[in-house]
């Protein structure tokens, strides 16, 4: 063994020895530093001879070449020993929680996500939405609908009234949606395509019945529209909102004011259990009302009713919501509990549309 | 509108079944709303007390020996403990055996043992069928009444009750006849009503009769003379009672009898308690009656009445006087028959808040026609009933009926249901239900029948038509589709609507729905409570005022979840206030709260870091959030300090567009409000007034500005200036903004503070600004220059020294 063999195994012992950067720094200074002894003793080649340099030359290179390398590996495995020890200490719980994203934890009130799922099924037939204020004249609650003055028909509405005013006249708090469509066929000629959701008021309150519910209005005005597209239009309507393939429905005779013929609709369903299920079953479920809309209405806004016909209904939204989600008493929609909010609320991304589905 | 079925049967000769008349009867527009089949008394039998002994035990209870016929315990008598008086030997009575369901005290019984004697059974009483009060003694029924039968068909029990829900329209419909004849037209059977026979009578009716009440359509009246006034016989009671009422004499009995079978309310007079000449008139102001409810009633004038000498004694067409009421002494008796203007007795009838059989019939429309019938019918049965001699009749006041005719083109019904049917089959339907068509070119003209005063026009004719042909006829037919991909529907304000309440919700705030009614003292705290948006007739105290605001429903909400442990919410509405009592009074809000810590990254304690209780600018970033959301970003909106009253003048806002419209305004509240409201912070809020958000600007086309691309890097500055405390931080940063405004693209307040090192009433404020050169790198003097600028401006705007 020369003497450049027993200096690498003594300087690659050395290196491996290293226990970090500055050792390690210390020994290429050592050695491969411009007066380092590798470096010096590669100075000496100068002076030797070609035939000494033919063998000293390759000898010194190699060496000088094995402990560059080793250095360069040494440095390496510090630098990833330092990075595993950084790394150790970085180490956190994972398992501790984070809180709960924004959108995860609003909600939207199921009378807001019922409306739109409304409004998806009704824009796809072509319909659009009307609207009109919760406060109203008798005009347009009740006289332009056909209700006559006196008529007992106006009490089943429990109507809310207002202060009179200078001239006596009370307004009322509008009892049903339906003055809409007297605003609607006043400001717009057939063919009238809408529907109307909104807040309405009638003097009650049980289980039931709240001081305010929420109603949907439909109505169809042109010339041909009959009580079989009626029954399609509103069997296509439950159907879809419902989410059932297949839903029986009863329509049979009955009386509003503004409609003649008039009919009440129910829907066949299963009440035995905890939850109504509908297309199966024995019960009959009373869901709205609806008929042809009345020559008397029509002649009040202008239309000759000859000409021109339609049918409207309405139903209640909060029921149908009830119907479909399951919330067992109308009082809570309006009380604002956060527990009833939080567990029958939709969370904000759950936007109802045709084709993603109405809900998930 | 209750009937049984065999009253029904009275009417009509059919064989259905009670499943098959209900289902038709709801189907054809009389819907049933309960049917009672009375299976309950089923399984009560005859049965006859064979012994009657003493209980070992027990001094006042009998051990019978009870035999129940051949089907009861193979024919064996029974051994029965009862406790009645009457328990005797050779007793016929009614026995239920263990597993029946008694319903007077409500309970199934069982085989039980009474102080140690076993009983198999139960020997009932009147009231233990809840068939009447009595409960003296177990039922005592004639001794030849079958031994081992139904008591049920005995007694004729089992007599289903039916309920029909009545719409308003359909008057005929209030009697039983009226019913009867419509599920005759149906098919259902044939209608068997007779007509009442007339009666003459003889000699005066020795009262005499004055109507000046323009209210009184006619009136007819008799007397019978002799009569005897006891209980009405057990059928008429069985009827009554299986419809809820309650047998009163023979004499009143029939009238209601009448009302129900015909729709044809009548009123008796006791002659002998009458004084002078009855009058039809209207009452002056103040008058009183004391009514068969035995209720006081003081009457508003013009109120129709029949008085006499005495005074009132009848409301006309709602109710009768106690004075002149008949009972069992009574031996002369005046029948009224008479017909009231509708309209009139519904205002009557509600104003003095009366509700009655015969107030529900002449409101709707009573038949005109059957006046005299009327009258006649019901003499029949008093002298059925209860004897006398009849009086010849006065007929008074009668407004002639002019019968209503009808033009239905053969085509209307088509027209309108979509279904097809011949003249024939419309003339058939029409004629079954009364109406006298004739053919007139290619239409039926039709006569009404007077009992149905709400047809008007060829619309109620295809009703009828329809209702009785069957709804079920007719399929759905699509409606066409206006185009083949329908558009947007919604208005920008609708979908505004929308869009608020979902980036409320993402925010994690949680939407109610709330009355549209609050307090008065919650109404005036937020700048309402005007005399026109308050109700006459609130549903309570608390929901008196349509609310001027979102906010007070909204705390009053936070303040109720508060109460039940919940103190952490964020609540938002999106709905209407009301400023006014028109159409245009009524605005589109936005409105939310947070309470205690739900900030929007959420309340309460956390390992990383505890939510602050919330403040201005929760509500603040709320604002911003909607609006943006809305497609109205308000960054280069004006702010100004402080929102309304109700707020806390120190820490709100409201944005402003120009220097009148508020789009919005937010911040904490007034401790004086939280009072009112009794609810307690922290709490902040916000209102975004939807309907002031300017509608976007139409657009030609869809496509967006072209995106230009600076080549080179922004450059980003700090300065930090001294100014007085009162100082806007938001005039600071729009002075920067505008010193150089093509090169200013962003100016951000990054520090805020006050300290004594900075003077009385001074503050620092330290804004970054970047700066994004668009041509070129900016040289060191273009920066110096462009930082002068910005010093200068800021200097200028607020007096701010800038900070060594």
């Amino acid at each position: 063994m020369s003497d450049t063999d027993a200096l690498e195994s003594e300087l690659l012992a050395a290196i491996e020895a290293a226990g970090d950067e500055a050792a390690l720094e210390t020994i290429r200074i050592a050695e491969l530093g411009k007066k380092g002894r590798i470096s010096e003793m590669m100075k000496g080649l100068g002076k030797m001879s070609p035939e000494e340099r033919k063998t000293a030359g390759p000898r010194l290179n190699g060496l000088r070449d094995a402990v560059q390398g080793a250095i360069t590996t040494k440095r390496e495995a510090l630098a990833d020993k330092a990075i595993a020890a950084r790394l150790a200490a970085e180490r956190v719980d994972v398992t501790l929680p984070v809180r709960q994203a924004a959108a995860a934890r609003g909600r939207i009130h199921p009378i807001s996500q019922v409306i739109d799922e409304i409004t998806a099924i009704f824009a796809d037939m072509g319909f659009s939405i009307a609207e009109g204020p919760d406060v109203e004249t008798d005009h347009y609650n009740f006289t332009a609908l056909n209700f006559p003055e006196g008529h007992p028909a106006r009490e089943m509405h429990d109507t809310f009234f207002l202060a009179p005013d200078d001239k006596g006249e009370r307004k009322v708090l509008r009892t049903h949606t339906s003055p809409v469509q007297i605003r609607t066929m006043e400001a717009q000629k057939p063919p009238i395509r809408i529907v109307i959701p909104g807040k309405t008021y009638r003097q009650d309150s049980d289980a039931t019945h709240t001081p305010m519910f929420h109603q949907l209005e439909g109505l169809v005005v042109d010339t041909t529209s009959n009580i079989a597209n009626m029954k399609w239009v509103l069997e296509e309507f439950c159907k879809t909102f419902f989410e059932v393939p297949q839903l029986n429905m009863r329509f049979r005779p009955s009386f509003f004011p503004f409609t003649e013929p008039s009919l009440e609709v129910d829907i066949q369903c299963d009440r035995s259990g905890a939850e109504v299920r509908f297309g199966e079953g024995t019960d009959w479920m009373e869901i709205l009302g609806c008929g042809m809309v009345h020559p008397n209405v029509l002649r009040g806004v202008g239309l000759d009713p000859d000409v021109y016909q339609g049918f409207a209904w309405g139903m209640g939204i909060d029921r149908i919501a009830m119907l479909k989600y399951g919330m067992p008493d109308l009082r809570a929609f309006f009380d604002a509990d956060i527990r009833w909010l939080d567990h029958y609320g939709f969370r904000p991304l759950d936007m109802p549309t045709l084709f993603g589905g109405l809900s998930t | 509108m209750k009937f049984t079925l065999s009253w029904l049967k009275d009417h009509l000769d059919t064989e259905a079944s009670l499943a098959d008349i209900c289902d038709r009867l709801t189907m054809i527009g009389l819907e049933v709303e309960s049917v009672d089949d009375r299976a309950v008394f089923a399984p009560f039998v005859i049965a006859r007390i064979l012994s009657a002994g003493q209980h070992p035990d027990a001094d006042r209870l009998k051990l019978l020996s009870v035999d129940a016929g051949p089907k009861v315990n193979d024919g064996k008598p029974l051994q029965i403990v009862c406790g009645a008086p009457n328990a005797r030997e050779g007793l016929v009575g009614v026995l239920a055996l263990p597993g029946t369901y008694v319903p007077g005290i409500d309970t199934t019984l069982s085989v039980g043992k009474i102080r140690g004697v076993e009983s198999f059974g139960m020997m009932c009483s009147e009231r233990e069928l809840e068939l009447s009060e009595a409960h003296e003694g177990i039922i005592d029924l004639p001794s030849d009444a079958p031994v081992g039968t139904r008591y049920a068909d005995y007694a004729g029990l089992i007599d289903p009750v039916i309920e029909i829900n009545l719409t308003p329209n359909h008057p005929d419909a209030t009697g039983v006849s009226g019913i009867a004849r419509d599920l005759a037209a149906s098919g259902l059977g044939r209608l068997k009503t007779t007509e009442p026979a007339r009666i003459e009578g003889e000699g005066d009716v020795g009262v005499a009769l004055a109507v000046t009440s323009k209210t009184c359509l006619g009136f007819a009246l008799r007397r019978v003379s002799g009569v005897a006034n006891g209980s009405s016989p057990e059928w008429l009671q069985k009827r009554l009672k299986a419809i809820g009422l309650r047998p009163i004499n023979a004499l009143v009995d029939i009238t209601n009898y009448i009302t129900f079978d015909r729709g044809r309310p009548l009123h008796v007079f006791d002659a002998a308690k009458v004084a002078g000449a009855l009058q039809v008139r209207d009452a002056a102001a103040g008058e009183t009656i004391l009514a068969l409810d035995n209720r006081d009633y003081t009457l508003p004038a013009g109120t129709c009445v029949i008085a006499d000498d005495n005074g009132v004694e009848s409301i006309a067409g709602i109710m009768g006087g106690e004075h002149s009421g008949c009972d069992e002494t009574t031996t002369e008796v005046l029948i009224e028959s008479a017909l009231w203007e509708p309209l009139d007795i519904a205002r009557s009838g509600r104003s003095l808040g009366i509700i009655t059989d015969a107030r529900y019939r002449f409101e709707r429309g009573v038949d005109p026609a059957f006046m005299e019938s009327g009258l006649d019918l019901a003499t029949e049965m008093v002298l059925d009933l209860c004897g006398g001699t009849p009086s010849t009749r006065i007929v008074a006041g009668v407004k002639p009926h002019h019968p209503k005719e009808i033009r239905l083109p053969f085509g209307e019904f088509e027209r309108l249901t979509g279904l097809a049917s011949t003249p024939d089959e419309q003339e058939r339907i029409l004629s079954v239900l009364g109406f006298v068509p004739h053919r007139e070119g290619e239409a039926l003209v039709c006569t009404v029948p007077s009992w149905r005063p709400d047809v008007e026009g060829k619309a109620d004719l295809v009703e009828e038509v329809m209702r009785l042909k069957g709804v079920n006829e007719i399929k759905p037919a699509p409606l066409p589709a206006h185009s083949a991909v329908n558009g947007r529907i919604l208005t920008t304000a609708q979908s505004r609507d929308r869009t608020a309440r979902r980036a409320l919700a993402a925010r994690g705030m949680v939407e109610c729905v709330s009355y549209s009614f609050v307090s008065q003292a919650e109404a005036e705290a937020f700048g309402g409570g005007s005399p026109a948006l308050k109700l006459a007739n609130p549903i309570s105290a608390d929901l008196s005022d349509m609310r001027p605001s979102l906010l007070p429903g909204l705390i009053a909400a936070a303040g109720r979840n508060a109460a039940r442990g919940y103190g952490d919410t964020a609540l938002f509405e999106v709905a209407a206030t009301y400023l006014t009592d028109t159409p245009d009074g009524q605005k589109r809000v936005a409105g939310g709260v947070r309470r205690g810590s739900a900030g929007p990254d959420g309340p309460g304690r956390f390992w990383s870091g505890t939510a602050p209780a919330v403040t201005v600018f929760d509500a603040k970033a709320d604002v911003f959030a909607v609006l943006e959301a809305v497609g109205f970003p308000a960054d280069k909106l004006m702010i100004e300090a402080p929102a309304s009253d109700w707020y806390h003048p120190g820490r709100s806002g409201r944005i402003k567009l120009g220097p009148k419209v508020v789009i919005a305004e937010f911040g904490e509240f007034h401790p004086k409000v939280l009072k009112t409201l009794d609810v307690l912070g922290p709490l902040c809020g916000f209102e975004v007034f939807l309907d002031k958000v300017p509608e976007p600007k139409k657009k030609a086309t869809r496509t967006k500005p072209v995106l230009t691309l600076s080549l080179f890097q922004p450059v980003r500055r700090d300065f930090a200036f001294v100014v007085d405390e009162t100082v806007e931080a938001g005039r600071i940063v729009r002075a920067a903004e505008g010193a150089d405004k093509a090169l200013v693209k962003d100016v951000r307040v990054f520090d805020v503070f006050a300290g004594a090192s900075l003077g009385d009433a001074k503050k620092s404020v330290a804004i970054e600004v970047t700066l994004a050169p668009a041509e070129r790198t900016l040289t060191d003097e273009e920066l110096e220059a462009v930082s002068a600028k910005i010093i200068a401006g800021v200097q200028k705007a607020t007096g701010a020294i800038l900070r060594g």
